[in-house]
């Protein structure tokens, strides 16, 4: 079972990762940095497969992919927000961090038990025994999700336009589909 | 038919596109800088391709140059292998990438541009279509020489009347800001329309243009005219692909009356809180910062030297200008001379502070009144210390004061 952590509105890229720990590209020390000043517990007490959950325009802020970086090396796989800035909801597409847009998401109470599965687009909040649904992504970010990130979808295209079937792509499982 | 957004997108297409079409386009500009080079370079390596386009490519040394710890340095050093790897005859070090770029012709009216840093949209001043990406965005772009993107919907601005005295574009956008929200213009692209708009400075629609993000735009956007082209003259930037709205159908016009603005300023952690300094003036402060790709430029050195001529600074003072160009032509015209003359530590060419990693970094509680673009927790230090944004005039003037003032009990 995962927990919810709970974060507030317009959290942005200088929290998630403040400017002075992304000087590196290395994932583990990102991750240990991951909201050290909001949160100073965080990086230390989550555990793999946890859930962030936040308000309005999660990411807002700076370009830096370092944010999306520190999140999945704190080992979270999914952001669940009513809604994303738009740098870090790409950049987070590209490295397969799941960023599930829910307008009911400020429900789900810190610390909740949750499960979630990002083949249907569906978070469970055990603590509440509420299902929560959300967005799909838009078609675009699922043909990149299909590939597991962007930079997989060039390699197997050779370009962004490749021709591209609902078959095509090795992350099927991992993506919210069509379905949800 | 459409608004400049999608003109400009579908004049690279060559095909009429609207908003919400998600389009792959082809890219004229592509930029990283010192601190997401690395990075790309990674995302290159991963995909084991080479630039498609080494001279559409630039890379930019801004953020913490000359570097101030190991780890910059060591960042810095990847970037540079980067650009010998790939072959990239673009190494910019000579100021802030939205200002070097323009300044080196290498931005031209029509273009599309893709840069890893959220203030690319600065560029939308000269009529391209200018947005931030990610790292891993940007090495496809590099890679590919396209990159993908929603066409936008358009909020316009609509500007009318004159600023009065001691009031500057900074002092509009954190105005518009608060009006419009810090997500208010999610995904869109915001374009400045209306009669005052085509009176504004380059550095003015630059300000304009870099605050777009902070209502979470995807392109700020000044249509090009005759002032766009002269200013680019002798540049040597491509020839102009000038782009007009046509008929345009915005998803909402917000009107501002120039004339009824007064000096503002943002309070930390958020740029929509904007207020009238008057409201809080006299608000004790520890220090003041001018530049930044929101306010580094020669217009903003010409009031903080307005303001500080003949006098002393009452609180430590940083200033550093957008580019070399800025601070030799800066240094000409006298600016920098009144400003070291006034107390200030006139600073190299670049980010500054802005980032909170050198050159004027907050300790604990400390208060600053900056012309920065973003006023978050702990961005400039500590994370007790607090950001207040203003405009040159109104931190040149709380520089003489040693408290926040308002420009006009100075003039």
């Amino acid at each position: 079972m995962a927990r919810a952590w709970r974060f507030g509105d317009f959290v942005n890229t200088d929290q998630i990762i403040p400017g002075r720990y992304n000087v590196t590209t290395d994932p583990e020390e990102l991750g240990r940095a991951c909201f050290i000043e909001l949160r100073p517990e965080f990086a230390a007490t989550v555990a793999p497969g946890d859930l962030i959950v936040a308000g309005e325009d999660f990411g807002c802020g700076s370009s830096r992919e370092h944010a999306v970086i520190a999140i999945l090396a704190s080992g979270v796989t999914a952001v669940l927000a009513p809604s994303f800035a738009r740098i870090f909801y790409r950049n987070a597409i590209n490295r397969g961090l799941a960023v599930l847009e829910c307008a009911e998401a400020a429900e789900v109470a810190d610390g909740a038990e949750v499960e979630v599965d990002l083949a249907l687009g569906l978070v469970r909040d055990r603590s509440q025994d509420r299902v929560l649904r959300t967005r799909p992504l838009p078609a675009f970010a699922q043909r990149i999700a299909r590939h597991g990130g962007v930079l997989e979808l060039v390699r197997v295209h050779g370009s962004l336009n490749g021709d591209c079937g609902p078959g095509c792509g090795r992350a099927a499982a991992t993506t919210q589909l069509e379905s949800a | 038919m459409g608004t400049l957004a999608e003109e400009i997108l579908s004049a690279r297409l060559g095909r009429a596109v609207g908003a919400g079409e998600t389009v792959v386009v082809p890219v004229d500009v592509v930029m990283s800088h010192d601190t997401t080079t690395a990075l790309v370079a990674e995302g290159m390596d991963d995909l084991g391709r080479r630039v498609a386009h080494p001279e559409r490519a630039v890379v930019v040394f801004d953020h913490i140059t000359p570097a101030a710890t190991v780890a910059a340095a060591q960042q810095q050093q990847r970037a540079r292998d980067f650009v010998v790897r790939q072959g990239i005859p673009n190494l910019l070090t000579d100021g802030i990438s939205h200002q070097v770029l323009p300044e080196h012709g290498m931005v031209a009216p029509g273009d599309v541009v893709i840069g890893a840093d959220s203030h690319t949209v600065t560029l939308g001043a000269f009529g391209a279509f200018a947005t931030g990406m990610g790292s891993t965005d940007v090495a496809v772009a590099y890679a590919t020489g396209e990159s993908w993107l929603r066409v936008p919907s358009t909020l316009a601005i609509r500007l009318e009347g004159q600023f009065p005295t001691a009031v500057h574009a900074k002092d509009l956008i954190l105005e518009i800001v608060r009006r419009v929200g810090s997500d208010g213009a999610r995904y869109q692209a915001v374009e400045y329309i209306g009669g005052a708009a085509r009176t504004l400075s380059i550095a003015d629609r630059m300000t304009l243009c870099n605050m777009a993000v902070e209502m979470g735009g995807k392109a700020g956007l000044f249509a090009a005219d005759d002032l766009t082209l002269s200013w680019l003259q002798g540049r040597g930037s491509r020839p102009a692909a000038v782009v007009q709205a046509d008929h345009p159908q915005y998803q909402r016009v917000e009107e501002f009356e120039l004339d009824q603005l007064e000096p503002m300023v943002a309070i930390s952690p958020r740029v929509d809180t904007g207020r009238p300094v008057r409201e809080l003036a006299g608000l004790a402060v520890d220090q003041v910062f001018i530049g930044t790709c929101t306010n580094g430029r020669l217009q903003d050195f010409a009031i903080a030297a307005g303001v500080l001529a003949g006098h002393q600074v009452a609180v430590r003072t940083v200033a550093v200008p957008a580019s070399r160009e800025v601070y030799l032509t800066a240094l000409q015209a006298g600016y920098i001379e009144i400003l070291i003359r006034a107390g200030v530590a006139v600073e190299s060419a670049g980010c500054g502070p802005c980032l909170g990693r050198h050159k004027g970094v907050l300790g604990p509680g400390e208060r600053a009144v900056t012309t920065m673009s973003r006023n978050f927790r702990g961005r400039m230090g500590d994370p007790t210390s607090e950001i207040y944004l203003a405009s040159p005039a109104t931190a040149a003037a709380t520089a003489l004061l040693g408290r926040l003032a308002d420009p006009r009990e100075v003039l």
